[in-house]
């Protein structure tokens, strides 16, 4: 068989086997937009303030597979007035839910830490829901270097 | 090893708050990971966590894959009366494991 009629086949076997690991297949990431729509999702139409949550993340990271994150709700936490959830969304990620942590007056005070995924240098947005009902949030801009979630697979 | 590890102070005074922190071994696959050939990998998470002191919860969580691989949690509670936190993960696949820690209250 002559070199040229060879590679020809052999070309036409590799593509109709679908060899697509060398084609990275991204999938859909979420957009500021579809986090808004979560957020509503989650906590309802009713009013968000930008107060009284501190989320702190590293403003810069290397790897996007662990990303220390902490959130502190200005709060007393008593019976009569306390932190009932805290949710945690992102922009860019394959889907904007991280986390909802769960507290209540025996939580003492409230301060919860974590360890996150992040796609994307993006804005990283927490909501809590006080006692009262009200809503509460706060954003923070992180870049990435390594991102997590979309490397290659096994 | 045991796949979880919690870190509760053994003693404390009564009405003192106390820093409780939880690290366990999970991958907590995403499901939006392909192979080389591009077959989706399953996701595998654990989706909820539960801890409870002396049979009432005083802290949850609802998990997504954008917590990573060994989902670490550190949160707090108020040292009541003696007796023991328990930890549940509970996740798809049956994933589910249970801890106790005992706690003296002075």
């Amino acid at each position: 068989m002559e070199r040229r009629a060879f590679l020809k086949i052999a070309g036409g076997v590799a593509a109709g086997l679908g060899l697509t690991g060398i084609v990275t297949v991204k999938p859909a990431r979420a957009t500021p937009a579809e986090m808004q729509e979560a957020i509503r999702a989650v906590v309802g139409s009713a009013r968000i303030t930008p107060g009284k949550v501190k989320l702190e993340l590293p403003p810069l990271i290397e790897n996007g597979n662990a990303v220390p994150l902490t959130v502190t709700v200005d709060s007393p936490m008593t019976e009569a007035e306390h932190v009932r959830v805290v949710h945690v969304f992102t922009e860019k990620n394959p889907q904007p839910y991280v986390v909802s942590f769960h507290l209540g007056p025996r939580a003492g005070r409230a301060r919860v830490s974590t360890r996150m995924r992040l796609a994307d240098s993006q804005n990283v947005v927490a909501v809590c829901q006080l006692s009262d009902g009200s809503l509460w949030s706060d954003s923070a801009a992180v870049v990435v270097t390594l991102a997590a979630c979309l490397e290659d697979g096994i | 090893m045991a796949s979880a590890l919690i870190n509760v102070p053994a003693r404390a005074k009564r009405g003192e708050i106390i820093e409780i922190k939880t690290l366990i071994s999970h991958v907590m696959e995403t499901g939006f990971r392909r192979t080389q050939v591009g077959a989706v990998i399953p996701r595998n998470i654990i989706r909820r966590f539960v801890c409870s002191y002396n049979g009432a919860e005083v802290f949850s969580a609802d998990l997504h894959p954008a917590m990573s691989a060994n989902p670490f949690i550190v949160f707090s509670t108020i040292a009541t009366e003696s007796g023991t936190l328990a930890f549940e993960w509970t996740g798809d696949n049956g994933f589910s494991v249970k801890e106790t820690a005992a706690i003296t209250v002075e």
